[in-house]
C-alpha cells in the first residue's frame, strides 16, 4: 500500500536525497520518526521472529557443545565437531539415514504421483456436481490430526479387534500384525499418507487444470486429437509447472518424515526400521537429555535440507521453470 | 459434446467414474464405522468383535466419556487453546502484514528475508525447547500459544491480500486524521474478511489439532490439550480414564467403544468448522496466494 505523498514525506525524502553522506541508520532512524505507527506494528512481529525462530538458530551452537542445562550456552564447553564425529561414524547414523530415505522413497514414488492422476481423472468428469461431492469429499482427511488419522488405522488393523484383520479371520486367514511388525510399518506409514493428503494434493493441481483454455481443447479436437492425445499435449504440459514446484519442496523437505506420524507410529517391535532422523532426535534429546548431541543430529538434517531445497531450485530454474523463489 | 463417442470413450468414462466414488468411500468409510462403532451396546460391543451397524444404539460410551473428568476438562483446555490462540495469531500475523505490504517502509525488505529464511531453515527442535524453557513457558499454556504465533507462510499471504487492496480508501482514511492502526482496523481488515476468515479457520484446525507441542512442552496432565488423551486412551490403550467416574451407573463400555466414542469426540469440532473451510475455499483465497 503506497502512503499518500503527504508534505512531511517529501520533506523527508528531499533530506535523503541531498545529503547523500548519512548513513543507512540514520535515514531508518529518521523513518522510524515518520512511520512509528508502522514501525510499532512490525515490532511485536519481529520480537516473535526473533525470538521463536532465530534465537533457536543460535542455539544451534550447542551442537558444539558438550551443553549441560544447569550451565547454560555461555558455560557449557566447547567440544568442536565431536558430536558430529560420534553422530558419523555411529551405526544409528546408517539406520536412521537408511529409514528416512527409503520413506520418503516411498512417499515420492507411491505417494506423489497420486493427487496428479486424481486430478487427471477429475479433469475428465463432465457431471460438474459429481466432481464437486467428490473432490469435497476427499479432502476432508487433510483437516484431522495425525492423532485421529492413526487412531482410524489402529480401529482398521489392529491386531485385536481391527476390522481388517476381523475379516482376515472370518475368511479363515491368519491375523496380520500391521502396526507392530517391521515388515508392515512403511507401507502403513505410506498408506496413512494416502489416505490423509491425496485429496489435499489434489487441489492444487485442479487449480491449475481450471485455468486451461478450453479453447485449446476445441482446436485439438478439430484437429481430430483423441483424449490421450488432448491428455498429452493440453492437459499434462498445463500442469508441469505446478509438478515441478512440488516436487522441488517435495525434495527439499526430502529428510523431513514428519515426526508426528512417525512417533505415533513406532514401537519396540518396529523401531528398527521405524526410527528416523525427527523422532531420533526427540528420543536422545529430550527423553535421554543428550542436548548437544541430539542438535548436531537436526542441525545435520536441517543444513542437508536447506542445501536440497537450493540445489533443486537451480535445478528446475536450469531446466527453464520458474522455481519458487 | 461429442454425442457419438466410441464405446473406448464410454468404458474409460465408467472406469473413471466408478474409481472416484471408490477413492471417495474410502475416505469417508472410517468416519462412518467410527461413528456407528461408537454407538454399540456394551453388551453387544462384548459379545462381538466388530459390527458394522449396532442392532442397539446406545449413548453408553458418551455417558462414561463425560462422566470422567478428564476428557471434559481437556476439551475446555483445547477450547480455551482454540480460542485463545487463533485470537493472538490473527492479531500478530495481521499487525505484521500490514506494515509489510507498505512499499514505504525501508525495513520491509530485510524483514521479509528474514521471514522467508525461517521457512527454509530452522533451529530445530532442541533449541527451540531450550528457548521456551529459558522463558519459563513449560507445563503453562504459553508454550501451547506463543511458539507458533505466527506462521510464515500465512503471513506472506495476508500481506500479499493487503497489498493488491486499493491505496485510495487507506489514503482518504489518512486524510481524516486515522494513524496506521486505526486504518489497519477500520478499513484494512474489514475489507480483508475473506483473507482473515481462511486463516482463522486454519490457525484454529492448527490448535484443535496440536499434539507435538503439548508433547514437548507440557507434563502436567491437567493441561493436556484432547489429542494428547486421544494418543494416551486409543494407542496406548490406557484405561486409567475412568478413574474420576464416580458418577456413571451401568455396565462399563469395552475399551473399543470408549476409544471409539473419544475419536468422534475430537474429530467433530473440524468436521463443524469444514463446510467454512470449504466455502471460503471456494473464493479460491488460499490458492489465489499460492499460484503467487
Amino acid at each position: 500500500m503506497k502512503a499518500l505523498p503527504d508534505p512531511a514525506s517529501n520533506h523527508h525524502h528531499h533530506l535523503i536525497v541531498t545529503r547523500k553522506s548519512e548513513g543507512v541508520w540514520v535515514k531508518i532512524l529518521k523513518e522510524v520518526r515518520r512511520d512509528y505507527w508502522l514501525y510499532l506494528m512490525l515490532l511485536p512481529g519481529v520480537l516473535y521472529f526473533l525470538i521463536f525462530r532465530y534465537a533457536p538458530m543460535w542455539g544451534l551452537v550447542i551442537a558444539f557443545q558438550n551443553y549441560m542445562p544447569f550451565l547454560g550456552i555461555a558455560k557449557s564447553e566447547w567440544v568442536g565437531f565431536a558430536h558430529f564425529h560420534a553422530l558419523f561414524t555411529s551405526p544409528d547414523f546408517w539406520m536412521l539415514l537408511r529409514n528416512t530415505m527409503i520413506l520418503a522413497a516411498y512417499n515420492i514414488f507411491l505417494f506423489f504421483p497420486l493427487p496428479i492422476i486424481i486430478a487427471l481423472m477429475l479433469n475428465e468428469v463432465r457431471h460438474e456436481v459429481y466432481k464437486k461431492i467428490v473432490v469435497s469429499l476427499i479432502y476432508v482427511p487433510h483437516f484431522l490430526s495425525w492423532v485421529i488419522v492413526v487412531s482410524f488405522f489402529y480401529f482398521f488393523f489392529s491386531i485385536q479387534n481391527g476390522i481388517v484383520n476381523e475379516i482376515l479371520q472370518s475368511l479363515g486367514f491368519q491375523k496380520v500384525h500391521f502396526l507392530d511388525s517391521a515388515r508392515w510399518f512403511r507401507p502403513m506409514i505410506t498408506l496413512e499418507i494416502i489416505w490423509k493428503e491425496t485429496g489435499w494434493g489434489t487441489i492444487i493441481f485442479m487449480a491449475a487444470l481450471a485455468g486451461v483454455n478450453p479453447q485449446l481443447y476445441e482446436a485439438a479436437r478439430m484437429d481430430g486429437a483423441n483424449r490421450w492425445r488432448q491428455l498429452y499435449h493440453i492437459t499434462l504440459p498445463s500442469i508441469r509447472s505446478t509438478i515441478i514446484i512440488l516436487l522441488i519442496l517435495r525434495l527439499g523437505s526430502f529428510l523431513d518424515s514428519g515426526f508426528e506420524q512417525i512417533y505415533l507410529m513406532l514401537n519396540t517391535l518396529n523401531r528398527e526400521v521405524g526410527e528416523v532422523f525427527d523422532t531420533y532426535v526427540y528420543t536422545v534429546g529430550i527423553l535421554g537429555g543428550q542436548f548437544g548431541f541430539s542438535t548436531a543430529v537436526d542441525m545435520f538434517k536441517s543444513v542437508v535440507g536447506l542445501l536440497l531445497v537450493l540445489i533443486t531450485n537451480r535445478l528446475a530454474k536450469k531446466f527453464g521453470e520458474e522455481g519458487i523463489y | 459434446m461429442d454425442r457419438n463417442r466410441s464405446w473406448g470413450s464410454k468404458l474409460f468414462d465408467s472406469a473413471n467414474y466408478f474409481l472416484l466414488f471408490l477413492m471417495a468411500l474410502i475416505t469417508v468409510v472410517p468416519f462412518l464405522l467410527n461413528v456407528t462403532g461408537s454407538f454399540e451396546a456394551p453388551e453387544e460391543a462384548l459379545r462381538k468383535s466388530f459390527v458394522i451397524f449396532p442392532k442397539t444404539f446406545s449413548l453408553a460410551a458418551y455417558r462414561y466419556i463425560f462422566s470422567t473428568n478428564t476428557i471434559p476438562h481437556s476439551l475446555l483446555v483445547t477450547i480455551f487453546i482454540t480460542v485463545a490462540g487463533t485470537a493472538i495469531n490473527i492479531a500478530l500475523t495481521s499487525l505484521m502484514a500490514f506494515p509489510l505490504a507498505n512499499k514505504r517502509l525501508r525495513v520491509r525488505k530485510p524483514v521479509m528475508l528474514m521471514v522467508i529464511f525461517s521457512m527454509l531453515f530452522s533451529g530445530g527442535m532442541i533449541p527451540t525447547y531450550l528457548v521456551v524453557k529459558s522463558l519459563g513457558l513449560l507445563d503453562t499454556f504459553g508454550a501451547l500459544l506463543f511458539p507458533g504465533a505466527i506462521s510464515a507462510f500465512f503471513l506472506i499471504i495476508l500481506k500479499n491480500f493487503f497489498i493488491q487492496l486499493p491505496d485510495e480508501l487507506e489514503d482518504s482514511a489518512r486524510i481524516d486524521g486515522c494513524n496506521d492502526l486505526q486504518i489497519l482496523y477500520r478499513i484494512v481488515i474489514p475489507l480483508s474478511m475473506p483473507a482473515i476468515a481462511t486463516l482463522t479457520l486454519f490457525y484454529a484446525v492448527g490448535h484443535w489439532n496440536q499434539f507435538l507441542n503439548a508433547l514437548l512442552y507440557i507434563n502436567d496432565s491437567s493441561k493436556f490439550p484432547i489429542q494428547v488423551w486421544l494418543r494416551q486412551i486409543v494407542l496406548l490403550s490406557q484405561t486409567g480414564i475412568g478413574d474420576s467416574a464416580n458418577n456413571f451407573e451401568g455396565v462399563i463400555p469395552p475399551g473399543k467403544t470408549i476409544q471409539m466414542g473419544v475419536t468422534v469426540v475430537s474429530t467433530v469440532p473440524i468436521l463443524l468448522v469444514y463446510p467454512f473451510l470449504q466455502k471460503h475455499f471456494a473464493k479460491g483465497v488460499l490458492l489465489g496466494s499460492v499460484k503467487e
